[in-house]
């Protein structure tokens, strides 16, 4: 054996101290998801007009597109703490998939309905909204998963982990949205997730450390 | 290739074995990374041309083992978590070769942001007496690179760095071992000190 991986083997051996090992993905995924959750929703019970909201979602094709909208965040977070573990699936970069569908789906439909749009004007505050939220979000996550030490799986991990950040941003505006999609609105949404899955990925190994 | 109950077996025993790594066992932890350096060797081969960037491969793969060792499941497969590294560490060190020659500069080793420190380890400093796992990875892979430089000084420098700098011994005694006169010895160092600067300056 080369001799100086044989000092390094001694080496790391000597120097051995216990680890506590990482919970499961899917528990640190779902812990993450709570917090989330509840401070999500004290924002929305403190600042939204609910009356509106429940008026909007009376519309089946508005309540699937923010269950979708929802699904396609917490899919893409379960996917984002699982591939960051050396070795799991790259599969699981699959799970938002069918959500993200279902939400341009939805939207698209609403599209159909709603027509172009009366400008860029109202959609502008969704782009900032969407991106803005998302950087306390993504930011959150990112120091959730790197208890996982060095990511295996950089570009995986920054770009489901980024889909998860601003379509979690996406579902809590839809509270805030006192209008039906537009195509304008749609665009600039998708712009935004974009965006934040552009800048997440392109910083991938500085804030990963892969 | 090795009939498939044989290698199912050895893949539960690392697992095993690092089951009781991670409780802090360390004559099982040598005992695991040293069973597992062939097979990540043959790994990082498939990957690289000459021996010498494959234990490179080998070294880093070691030392991310020991970084992410509390990622392991010992309920999950044992193969697929290490190979996952060590097919990472490999790209990373095919990016590194790539970078080097895109910049054509010959015979350094620049690694890429987010990779390690540059300085150097102190000399007084022994790995057993390491504080937390980061650093004491961190300082592992400053001695690494700093003996990967070594090893690119022509041969009379870095027997002059070796044997004056490194054992210490005396003048004297250097010459006597290396064959070198005192005053060739003195200039060799002085060269291998000005190489080595300019090899850390590339690096950055």
């Amino acid at each position: 054996m080369d001799t100086q991986t044989d000092s390094l083997i001694t080496d790391l051996a000597a120097g051995l101290e216990p680890v506590q090992r990482l919970r499961p993905p899917a528990v640190r995924a779902l812990g993450w998801l709570t917090v989330v959750g509840v401070l999500s929703l004290a924002a929305i019970l403190r600042y939204s007009d609910l009356h509106v909201f429940w008026q909007r979602v009376a519309v089946p094709r508005v309540a699937v597109e923010c269950i979708a909208t929802a699904l396609t965040g917490i899919a893409a977070v379960f996917a984002a703490f699982e591939l960051s573990i050396p070795g799991r699936s790259a599969r699981w970069s699959l799970l938002p998939v069918p959500p993200f569908l279902l939400w341009l789906a939805a939207s698209g439909l609403g599209c159909l309905a709603n027509g172009f749009g009366h400008g860029v004007g109202e959609s502008l505050h969704c782009f900032v909204f969407i991106a803005g939220a998302s950087v306390p979000l993504a930011a959150s996550l990112t120091w959730m998963l790197r208890r996982a030490g060095p990511i295996m799986a950089p570009l995986a991990v920054a770009g489901v982990g980024a889909l998860g950040a601003a379509a979690i941003a996406a579902f809590v505006l839809q509270f805030f949205h006192p209008f039906d999609v537009t195509v304008i609105d749609l665009a600039l949404h998708l712009a935004a997730v974009a965006v934040v899955m552009a800048v997440l990925t392109s910083f991938r190994r500085p804030l990963l450390g892969g | 290739m090795q009939p498939d109950g044989e290698s199912e077996e050895r893949a539960r025993a690392w697992a095993q074995l690092m089951r009781s790594a991670q409780a802090g066992d360390r004559p099982a932890y040598e005992r695991l990374l040293r069973e597992i350096t062939p097979f990540v060797r043959a790994l990082a081969r498939r990957r690289c041309t000459g021996p010498h960037d494959a234990e490179e491969i080998v070294q880093d793969t070691l030392l991310t083992v020991h970084r992410v060792r509390h990622t392991y499941d010992p309920e999950r497969p044992f193969m697929p978590w290490l190979a996952a590294i060590a097919q990472r560490r490999g790209i990373d060190a095919l990016r590194r070769r790539r970078r080097v020659e895109r910049h054509e500069v010959h015979g350094t080793d620049p690694d890429g942001p987010g990779s390690g420190p540059e300085a150097p380890a102190h000399p007084d400093e022994t790995f057993a007496e390491a504080g937390t796992n980061e650093e004491q990875v961190d300082r592992l892979r400053a001695a690494q690179q700093v003996g990967r430089l070594l090893e690119r000084l022509p041969a009379r420098q870095r027997e002059a760095v070796e044997s004056l700098k490194l054992k210490e011994m005396s003048l004297a005694e250097a010459s006597a071992a290396s064959g070198q006169s005192v005053g060739a010895l003195k200039v060799n160092v002085h060269r291998a000190v000005k190489t080595l600067r300019r090899l850390f300056q590339e690096q950055k």
